[in-house]
């Protein structure tokens, strides 16, 4: 180790990795794993919001995780966000595609992507 | 891409439950369910809540699971790492009760809230065998600080100022032992040492550090150098300590390879390296000037001080010997400063103090306190009381050296100089608890047992003085005893206190003289009732049968092993006293309480 940057290099790199450990951030990203979720395409939903967040280098803000089913089975995959201060917001039908526009516009633009949620399927 | 953690204890404790085998299990069973590329398994260091081991923790959820068995590993892949649904059955019990399950609010259940965790911060959290997890958790970012914007001369006094004592028992202020070890810079050889010989029954804080951080004790190894101006470090490090021994060896090597240990670290020109010493199991070569001599390849024993290691130390060269717990604090109080540091604790005594519980206490492990919690938070909350219903009576800190603290001063806010005037110690932390059915004369013979067993004999007090002590102790168990030995215990204890040449002799008596002053009565009542109120000293008790109680089912007469039991079928049964060897046998198998100790 020859200069602080050095080290400040690794610890950049690192802290990405364990940032995890340190529990759930603000934002939750929570995808529907039950047998339901799984038979109809989730992980590779998980696996691109996983990505996703990791590229974007959100990782110290949004936690992305699995739950059990949730009870709305024909609209699967489905993935749900909350946000600290905002409504839940709830995706449905939703692909590896689809996911990483997710990440990109409501994750890090912000805004809500109206064409995937619940509410514009259910129309 | 990882998408979970899974921390699974690699501590000693945890270890010997089968953790590495949860670990194996684990790492197949993510192989056969194609998850090995989105679940990450780490070994860590020790997470403190050794009673339930082996424990994991899964992140980012933060879902802590206790009393894992590698059979339950397939259902916590299936259940919780694809479908996401935790194993509720073998979630954390408390955890469960408080609804909790993330791990932000984990440290809300009663074992963790009040904890501060500083030189356990990265035990149970980070892979002590990965230099880079440590970096990540601002490893090393200390050293690189004082290197390359402080003077030797700021070191010192930043650890001054922060009011660090040394957390292997003494409590001497570390700033002033790195003062007095800091004159003549780079021109006297100096060294730099580490005491990890920890040998107290029951203490196993520094252990955990070094299996689960051991980069933090190298890093303030270091800085301690760059203080006082030494290039080379020791370890001495316990041999029955394997884990601990493994992970030093990984570590010393990763920041050799990093070039945070060796030749011109950071450019600066400063050059530190460290070697490892293994101690064979005396309990003398934890005192600092035996340490030294059995770094230096001779038999471990003693000298008289001063002069002191600061200024004549290992190889005859002005040394400082700091604990693992006190270096484990050094690289944080240079990160965080010194007003983080002295905002925790009492007046004189700063920071916190990490506890090895032990004995008879719900949560057995490790905790962290800010100095100036009591006793009472430590063992009622923190601890979960004692089992089975019994009452506290007493508990011992600072293992063979240190005294009992009776539940009339359970409400004593722990820190070096209350527990001194209680006529106990601080010790290196082991804290062992016990309740009504513990014989404080049994206690205090079986630690001045072991002081005998490990006094080197070098000086006449400890070899000869704690000997007779231990005779006068069998002689009152035994039945023996007259009270003016009451008055002989005393006055040979404060002789071998003040005559014995180094730390083990002058402070062996503590446990004889700390139950006297606060259970004279149970040694009374050994003297004078030939009783033992708790019902453990055997020659003093007889085990009888209540006929009333007794209905005749002949299983206790079937069970004694010297066939001292007698009587028949649905009559009451005669114990034979001359006979029966107090086994409790007869005890343990009787559905009807009919059997006591008198």
């Amino acid at each position: 180790m020859k200069s602080l940057a050095e080290l400040a290099a690794i610890r950049e790199k690192m802290q990405n990795k364990v940032v995890i450990r340190e529990g759930e951030s603000a934002t939750r990203v929570v995808v529907g794993m039950a047998t339901c979720g799984i038979a109809a395409g989730a992980r590779p939903v998980l696996n691109a919001f996983v990505e996703g967040v990791a590229k974007n280098g959100l990782t110290d803000k949004v936690t992305v995780t699995q739950t059990g089913c949730i009870g709305i089975c024909q609209y699967e995959p489905v993935v749900e966000i909350y946000e600290e201060g905002k409504e839940k917001v709830t995706y449905v039908k939703l692909d590896a595609d689809k996911a990483a526009e997710i990440v990109e516009k409501h994750l890090k633009g912000g805004k809500v992507v109206e064409e995937y949620t619940i509410g514009a399927i259910t129309k | 891409m990882i998408r979970t953690h899974v921390l699974i204890c690699g501590g000693t404790g945890c270890t010997s439950s089968n953790s590495l085998k949860i670990q194996e299990a684990m790492n197949a069973e993510l192989i056969a369910r194609g998850l090995e590329d989105e679940v990450k398994v780490v070994l860590t260091g020790c997470f403190g809540l050794c009673a339930l081991g082996p424990v994991m923790i899964v992140y980012p959820e933060g879902t802590f699971y206790s009393c894992v068995k590698p059979e339950d590993v397939p259902e916590i892949v299936e259940e919780h790492f694809l479908k996401g649904r935790p194993v509720e059955r073998l979630v954390y019990h408390e955890a469960k009760e408080e609804n909790v399950h993330h791990a932000t609010s984990l440290s809300e259940t009663a074992f963790y809230k009040k904890q501060k965790r500083v030189a356990l911060r990265n035990c149970g959290v980070i892979d002590p065998e990965n230099i880079d997890e440590y970096i990540a958790m601002d490893g090393y970012q200390a050293l690189g600080k004082v290197l390359t914007e402080m003077t030797p001369d700021e070191v010192i006094q930043t650890i001054l100022d922060s009011g660090l004592r040394g957390r292997g028992g003494g409590g001497f202020p570390t700033g002033l032992k790195w003062k007095f070890a800091s004159n003549n810079r780079g021109q006297v050889k100096k060294y730099v040492a580490c005491n990890a010989d920890e040998g107290d029954p029951g203490a196993f804080m520094d252990r955990s550090i070094l299996e689960g951080d051991p980069h933090a004790v190298i890093e303030a190894m270091a800085i301690a150098g760059y203080a006082i101006g030494a290039d080379e470090g020791f370890i001495y490090v316990r041999a029955e300590y394997p884990i601990a021994v493994k992970r030093l060896e990984i570590a010393i090597n990763q920041a050799r390879e990093y070039g945070l240990l060796g030749k011109d670290i950071f450019g600066t020109g400063f050059n530190f390296d460290i070697d490892l010493r293994f101690g064979a199991g005396a309990f003398v070569c934890g005192e600092e000037t035996a340490l030294m001599t059995s770094i230096e390849g001779n038999r471990g024993e003693p000298r008289p001080r001063p002069p002191f290691p600061a200024v004549k130390g290992l190889f005859g060269q002005p040394t400082v010997l700091n604990n693992v717990e006190t270096y484990a604090n050094i690289p944080q109080i240079i990160n965080k400063g010194v007003e983080w540091f002295t905002s925790m604790g009492t007046e004189k005594s700063k920071g916190t103090k990490v506890f090895a519980l032990g004995g008879k206490i719900t949560n057995t492990g490790l905790v962290e306190v800010p100095m100036g919690t009591t006793l009472r938070e430590v063992v009622e909350e923190i601890g979960g009381g004692i089992p089975n219903g019994k009452k506290f009576k007493a508990a011992q800190t600072g293992g063979p050296s240190g005294g009992c603290i009776p539940a009339s001063l359970i409400d004593t806010p722990i820190d070096y100089d209350n527990l001194i005037a209680i006529g106990s110690m601080m010790g290196s932390g082991g804290l062992i608890v016990m309740d009504e059915d513990t014989c404080m004369v049994d206690l205090a013979r079986f630690f001045l047992d072991f002081t005998v067993d490990e006094s080197c004999g070098k000086c006449t007090p400890c070899r000869v003085g704690t000997k007779r002590l231990l005779e006068i102790l069998d002689k009152i168990i035994s039945g023996n005893g007259e009270m003016e030995d009451l008055d002989k215990l005393e006055e040979l204890s404060n002789y071998i206190k003040s005559a014995s040449l180094c730390g083990l002799g002058q402070t062996a008596p503590n446990p004889v003289l700390s139950t006297l002053r606060y259970f004279r009565d149970e040694y009374v009542a050994h003297i004078v009732d030939k009783k033992c109120p708790a019902g453990v000293c055997k020659s003093l008790m007889q085990y009888k049968i209540d006929a009333d109680k007794c209905k005749g089912c002949t299983l206790c007469a079937r069970k004694c092993p010297v066939n001292a039991i007698t009587g028949t079928v649905k009559q009451p049964h005669v114990i034979d006293t001359a006979k029966c060897i107090k086994c409790g046998a007869c005890i343990a198998s009787c559905k009807f309480g009919a059997i006591y100790k008198d």
